[in-house]
């Protein structure tokens, strides 16, 4: 009796599913429970690697709760890649898919936030653009393209998710409010780190990655944002180190 | 079959850890007496941050085994070409003293299932293997080391014994191998067999790296004694007494403690690999 791998990998998956025959114990009688080794090393490496990748909805939910739903996620969506550092992509769409956690609406954003951390702890490394790189007439700040470390991160939701992370990974910090929240992920070193953006700083950001210059992305936004704040979101990518580029067109003279 | 090497496997005979980052700044302070390290290959295949940035810095001190638990050797289908691409990329720009894989398959229908899943060992599994072993061997640019696994359970298709299919795997691909005592121990246990018996089969001259690692107990639906290979503890005395058998036989080897789970302090596991050290200086003349 031979045991092809789909039907070992739809047995390994599929707890309900019979033991294929074939597989033996030390005296040739039919492996049993020696299956369930198999089958319970995916399960938990698998949702150990969901705790490591999401320590904040596993403590939003609880540890059982995590157990419970990343069991029902790796049968939905086993990795599609042996990298287990991208494991989980999936995850944030399959919990909005989740009835159950329909009133936990913020969920699938924290778990984005969660998923940019990790992106930007991987990504390549770069060098930040000079401390004086900006150190130029205003007129000639509005006319600047930025280029960005590819460890920067920008992630915009409804919800207050940059405070509800900080709140379940700070002590003493403070509870979150309603409100949308937009959060920019910077990796000065080697650890990440999320900051809360000034109202309209994503917008401002997605402009300026879409190749507009300084002074067009800021009328863009201040439009729709009119309390928006340059200066502090400046600020924060030039502190952050995510700036690796400041390219200035010369006018024709 | 392979006819060129960029840099032949050269671990020192002497004993490696498994590297885990916690244990960073103690490895350069007191690493004595380890004398290499080992890594998870799909560990360090993102694009750069501190993974990349630690490896880059130890392999600069330390010999680096490159240990892949991702290839999916034995599976039914092709390999996956862009893992494998990644593979050439890490081995190309860290030059490692050694490059291994295992004898498992952990891919199917382009699903990963991040454990190592068991062959039969039949004629036409032989030929995959050594197929893909023919493959890897060649896109990598240099020899590969294939690992025993872990048993518990055995497929009645199989009509090679694990050591002549390994043996069989070697001569036709030129690869090497890296025996895992551990995973003798516990496969020999489970299935019956006798773990001297299998040393006694092996091509020992083929074997450029030796694992040791922790395994739990538990047991069978008939109360048979059913040992997991969870790399979760220290190593245990049986399994230091099968390392002096193999030792004895070939030769100084090197030797790599494996923990993986429940991740000690670097002092625990520093003195496995002094109990490794002391097997290696125990072997006789």
């Amino acid at each position: 009796m031979s045991v092809s791998q789909t039907t070992f990998h739809t047995a390994l998956l599929d707890p309900s599913t019979a033991i294929p025959e074939g597989l033996l114990d030390a005296a040739a009688q039919p492996a049993g429970r020696r299956f369930s080794v198999y089958r319970n090393n995916v399960a938990v490496s698998l949702t150990e690697a969901m705790h490591q990748a999401f320590p904040v909805i596993t403590k939003l939910l609880g540890p059982q709760n995590m157990d419970g739903l990343a069991g029902i996620f790796l049968r939905k969506h086993p990795p599609s890649s042996p990298l287990m550092m991208f494991y989980g992509e999936a995850f944030p769409d399959f919990l909005t898919e989740m009835e159950q956690l329909a009133h936990l609406g913020y969920l699938p954003d924290v778990a984005r936030l969660e998923l940019a951390l990790r992106r930007s702890y991987h990504a390549a490394d770069s060098t930040p653009a000079p401390a004086d790189a900006l150190a130029v007439p205003p007129e000639d700040i509005m006319r600047a393209r930025l280029g960005f470390a590819p460890s920067m991160q920008v992630l915009a939701s409804d919800w207050p998710i940059f405070s509800i992370w900080r709140f379940n990974t700070e002590e003493d910090a403070p509870n979150p409010a309603p409100g949308p929240e937009a959060v920019l992920i910077t990796r000065p070193d080697y650890d990440p780190i999320p900051h809360l953006l000034p109202t309209g700083g994503a917008h401002w950001i997605a402009g300026l990655q879409a190749g507009q210059t300084i002074g067009d992305a800021f009328e863009e936004t201040a439009a729709k944002f009119p309390d928006f704040d340059l200066g502090a979101t400046l600020a924060l990518l030039l502190q952050g180190g995510a700036l690796t580029s400041v390219t200035i067109e010369r006018l024709a003279t | 079959m392979l006819d060129h090497t960029t840099r032949p496997n050269d671990l020192p005979a002497a004993p490696g850890v498994g590297y885990k980052p916690q244990h960073f700044a103690q490895i350069l302070d007191h690493a004595n007496p380890v004398a290499w390290l080992e890594i998870h290959a799909e560990n360090y295949m993102g694009d750069g941050g501190r993974p990349i940035a630690q490896l880059r810095h130890l392999s600069e001190q330390f010999p680096i085994s490159v240990h892949g638990v991702g290839l999916s050797i034995g599976g039914e289908g092709p390999l996956n070409a862009d893992h494998l691409a990644r593979l050439k990329h890490l081995v190309g720009w860290l030059n490692p003293a050694s490059f291994s894989e295992h004898l498992a398959w952990s891919t199917h229908d382009s699903h990963f299932l991040n454990d190592l899943l068991p062959l039969p060992y039949t004629d036409a599994t032989l030929d995959r293997v050594c197929d893909h072993i023919d493959q890897v061997q060649e896109t990598v640019g240099r020899q590969m080391l294939l690992e025993n696994p872990s048993s518990y359970l055995a497929f009645e298709e199989s009509t090679w014994s694990e050591p002549d299919f390994l043996r069989e795997i070697a001569r036709r691909t030129g690869c090497g191998l890296l025996l895992d005592v551990n995973n003798v121990f516990v496969s020999a246990t489970n299935l019956d067999f006798s773990p001297q018996g299998y040393i006694d089969a092996y091509p020992l001259e083929k074997v450029g790296e030796i694992h040791l690692g922790g395994h739990d107990e538990d047991q069978d639906d008939h109360g048979h004694p059913l040992l997991i290979d969870s790399h979760g503890r220290e190593v245990v005395d049986p399994v230091w007494a099968l390392l002096d058998y193999v030792l004895e036989r070939s030769g100084p080897k090197p030797v790599l403690i494996e923990w993986d789970t429940d991740v000690p302090d670097w002092p625990v596991l520093r003195a496995e690999a002094e109990r490794a050290q002391a097997a290696l200086d125990r072997i006789p003349a």
